[in-house]
């Protein structure tokens, strides 16, 4: 696929003219550093809109024409969509902004009964989930507790209102898996090869309509590729420099301190918690396809391999942009290289190790023989898959260790998000 | 005055110890803990509200690296088990009767339950307890005399081919309060029984006891009060004669295999927060462990057994490994902050609350020990407004259902932090063990038995004292 090799290259180009480059460079300040952090999230999210709005197109295109030609390139579309939003994820923990809005746009596993026809039995929906069964491209009106509501018209308000629905984190309406969904369908080969695929002819307004309520079904994916957009202009917003009073300002009127604490309790929590705990054990010490994060798509190693880049390109000050165009300025990382120079490197090393570790997913996935998916890795009893996740989990923890200790170099000695919102 | 005597922990807190060193001459001996009390740290777990994910955050103070073992431990409270034999095979087991299939169905967002809104809601976030009422000859390791058939729970959901053992039915008794100053208040009363008995009637004597889901913040925090506080605020014989008289639950550990401290549960009847979550497993979800290895059909339930033995019986349904993951997230769960401890309404409302004496069993302040295995936890200053301890609470909220040593009548004392913040993660409060309470007044009006008088005390109140003190409580 296409980011692979480029990536892998870029990583030690960039290792080496970094270093240089910073040894000979004046001393950034902590607070250039959280400005650079900042102009890094905008162009991040800047991408991710402009990605969300090519895959808007995709499915206007795909909609006006249904065709197996048309769905191809929608989903094509998501998976590009999907390489920016996973670099965005490291901006979520430790800024309360992007962790307020994310779970509309990110948020899963999610109980699919909710929004459209599922395979009987495909999986175990949670009990007394009222939302389990919905199914809101069939039903007009959806009966919950005592209440009635209307589902009449399939507006992105509309669905944004019905995530976690009677409190249950599983119903998740709305974002990339939501859409995800409509584009695959359920992945029913359990931990065998193959992702979802859901014929283009549910798509298809009039008597060729398969899987019923195709008009609704169209409406629905409207609606939630709008949302997206919308959801992401939002964020763009956030961290534009020419707005006076956003997330941004905020930001920068802190106490630089404050602003590294919560960059570096950003990429600890994504890559422990998050990624190494939340999408790969987790996954792995269930053996299940329902702890997977894209499994519809099973873009799941991409999706994994982003998260660790985005960790890294806050480090190293630099991203490249989906035009292919190179962000660099001052990361964590050069100015850590003023306080111990041997410590920086150890952190981009072990950045550097978890990123190869990654890659060995995204290799498994995409070889031309006999590829094993992210689901087929944590199939029980498959001790190579389970050896190659646990490589990237032990690299994760090692590279959080390394986190943490670039932390109490910068002068900050507990990482956590309450600490983050206070001054020390 | 004898509040203070009585709850102690009022040394420990910042008003408290002006109060401590003016007292001190007079009750030496509980404010020589203030000492101790220099050396403990403030609790640093707490958490900023985060709206209806305000108690699912850990502790603030917890290492940056257990973020993991937090994690994995989310994931299988959260999600949902399955059928043996699944290919999910770390999270199945479930039956072959249940009441729910995920630790999160009944504590939403990590918060409560609550009654059905209406009836096509269901029932799932609340459960019954069956027992015998009056039965002789319960064995030491066993909480009460279990229904023959049925045994000591409802299960309302069964595996397909089997029978769910029934289903709850609730009607509700009206009842209208006046206040002192002439005001009222509606109460509701639910009524429970059972409609479809699948496996015939329930023993003529046994009970019924509707359990709501509590949430789950601040739970390790609990688990780190010392035995040697619960047994200092214990007064079973009520020796100081205020009416009040906490019991300490003596109830089975199955670990260490003796009688210990109850702490968890609406009687206190389990001792530990692993065993809690153990007995959970295996009672609300027909998930066997190492501390629970039966399935839960009793020998009358022979339909049940047989498709037991059709999975593999010699593995654990729930790992050593998991339980523990399971248990770490559920011990490092935190309470959020207070929003407005210093507005002059709320702090009006705490002299109320000690006024009152609510501060006799609601035991505003504890230090946690020092040897608690989190660090992050131990030898901190915490105020989670309970003894733990188990109180007579009258005949309205008695249901003739016992654990242990707790006799029908009798509850232990529900933590209030976190209570300001339930209605925002849940909707509804649902308060007290059967969640027929819908505010913290109505909880507080129910109050019987050693609660009578603080009821009585409240109903005296005018308007503005009332909404001072509602106002204390909802800022916890």
């Amino acid at each position: 696929m296409f980011f692979k090799s480029r990536c892998v290259v870029a990583l030690s180009v960039c290792a080496a003219s970094l270093f240089s480059a910073q040894t000979l460079a004046e001393k950034p300040s902590a607070e250039s550093v959280v400005q650079h952090y900042s102009d890094l999230a905008h162009a991040i999210y800047e991408d991710s809109l402009l990605t969300a709005q090519q895959l808007q197109v995709a499915i206007d295109e795909f909609l006006s024409k249904p065709s197996a030609e048309g769905l191809l390139s929608a989903k094509a579309a998501w998976k590009a969509a999907r390489v920016p939003y996973q670099q965005s994820e490291v901006f979520r923990f430790g800024n309360p902004v992007v962790d307020d809005w994310e779970g509309q746009l990110n948020a899963w596993p999610l109980d699919e009964g909710l929004i459209d026809y599922v395979e009987q039995g495909s999986y175990q929906a949670e009990l007394g989930n009222v939302g389990a069964n919905a199914n809101i491209i069939a039903n007009t009106s959806l009966q919950l507790g005592a209440n009635t509501l209307d589902t009449q018209k399939l507006t992105p308000e509309l669905l944004a209102s019905l995530n976690e629905l009677g409190g249950s984190e599983a119903n998740v309406a709305t974002g990339y898996h939501a859409i995800e969904f409509l584009l695959w369908g359920q992945d029913l080969n359990g931990t065998a090869p193959g992702a979802g695929s859901r014929p283009f002819t549910d798509f298809i307004a009039g008597d060729a309509c398969t899987g019923g309520a195709c008009e609704r079904r169209r409406e629905y994916l409207r609606a939630s590729s709008q949302l997206l957009i919308d959801d992401l202009q939002y964020m763009v917003k956030q961290w534009d420099k020419t707005v006076a009073d956003n997330y941004r300002a905020e930001l920068l009127a802190m106490s630089a301190k404050r602003g590294l604490s919560r960059m570096l309790f950003g990429m600890g929590s994504l890559s422990l918690g998050e990624l190494a705990g939340e999408r790969l054990k987790v996954a792995l010490e269930a053996n299940s396809p329902e702890d997977e994060h894209d499994c519809f798509s099973d873009n799941t190693h991409y999706s994994h391999f982003y998260n660790g880049l985005g960790i890294r390109n806050v480090y190293t000050g630099e991203y490249q942009r989906s035009d292919g165009r190179r962000l660099s300025g001052p990361g964590i990382m050069a100015l850590l290289v003023t306080k111990d120079e041997t410590l920086a490197n150890n952190v981009l090393s072990s950045m550097n190790k978890s990123q190869a570790s990654l890659q060995k997913l995204v290799d498994s996935a995409e070889r031309k023989d006999s590829p094993e998916a992210f689901d087929q890795l944590i199939a029980e009893g498959n001790t190579r898959g389970a050896k190659l996740i646990n490589a990237s989990i032990q690299d994760l923890v090692a590279q959080t260790q390394q986190i943490e200790l670039a932390a109490k170099s910068l002068g900050i000695d507990n990482l956590n998000p309450d600490n983050a919102d206070h001054d020390f | 005055m004898h509040y203070f005597s009585k709850i102690g922990g009022a040394c420990f807190g910042t008003t408290g110890m002006s109060i401590c060193s003016i007292l001190s001459g007079l009750v030496l001996s509980l404010c020589s803990n203030s000492v101790i009390a220099e050396e403990l740290k403030p609790d640093r777990s707490r958490v900023s509200p985060k709206g209806v994910h305000s108690f699912s955050q850990p502790a603030a103070n917890m290492p940056l690296m257990r973020r993991l073992d937090f994690s994995v431990g989310n994931s299988f409270f959260r999600n949902p088990w399955v059928a043996a034999p699944a290919s999910t095979d770390a999270r199945d087991g479930l039956g072959p009767l249940f009441n729910t299939n995920a630790c999160q169905n009944c504590h939403i967002k990590d918060g409560r339950g609550h009654l059905p809104h209406g009836d096509s809601d269901n029932a799932v976030s609340l459960l019954l307890r069956l027992n015998v009422a009056g039965a002789k000859d319960i064995p030491m390791d066993a909480p009460n005399k279990a229904d023959p058939i049925y045994g000591g729970q409802l299960q309302d959901f069964a595996l397909p081919g089997l029978a769910a053992e029934g289903q709850i039915s609730i009607r509700y008794e009206e009842k209208t309060i006046e206040l002192a100053d002439g005001s009222q208040r509606q109460l509701r009363k639910p009524i429970f029984s059972i409609r479809d008995l699948a496996y015939g009637p329930l023993h003529e004597h046994t009970t019924i006891s509707a359990r709501i889901a509590p949430a789950m913040v601040g739970l390790g925090l609990l688990e780190a009060i010392p035995k040697t506080r619960l047994r200092a605020l214990a007064d079973p014989e009520d020796r100081d004669q205020d009416g009040i008289s906490g019991r300490i639950n003596a109830v089975w550990d199955i670990k260490k295999q003796s009688l210990q401290a109850g702490r968890f549960g609406w009687k206190a009847g389990q001792p530990s927060l692993e065993q809690q979550n153990a007995g959970a497993f295996n009672g609300d979800m027909g998930i066997r462990s190492s501390l629970f290895p039966n399935e839960n059909c009793t020998t009358r339930q022979k339909a049940c057994a047989d498709m037991a033995e059709r999975g593999d019986l010699k593995k654990l349904e729930v790992s050593d490994n998991i339980l523990e993951q399971i248990t770490f997230y559920t011990r490092n769960l935190a309470v959020p902050k207070r929003r407005k401890p210093n507005d002059k309404e709320v702090v009006a409302g705490e002299a109320i609350f000690e006024r009152l004496g609510c501060s006799g069993c609601h035991t505003p302040e504890h230090n946690t020990a020092e040897d608690y295995p989190l660090s992050w936890l131990a030898a901190s200053r915490i105020a989670p407004y309970t003894d733990l301890l188990l109180h007579d609470m009258g005949p309205e909220l008695a249901d003739d259902s016992q654990e242990f040593i707790a006799q029908g009548n009798e509850w232990r004392t529900p933590p209030l932090w976190g209570l300001g913040m339930i209605r925002e993660v849940n909707g509804v409060e649902a308060l007290l063990h059967d969640g027929r309470a819908r505010d913290a007044e109505e909880a507080i009006l129910w109050h019987g038995g050693e609660g009578a008088q603080a009821n009585a005390r409240y109903r005296q109140l005018n308007k503005s004292e009332r909404e001072q003190l509602l106002a204390f409580l909802y800022d916890l």
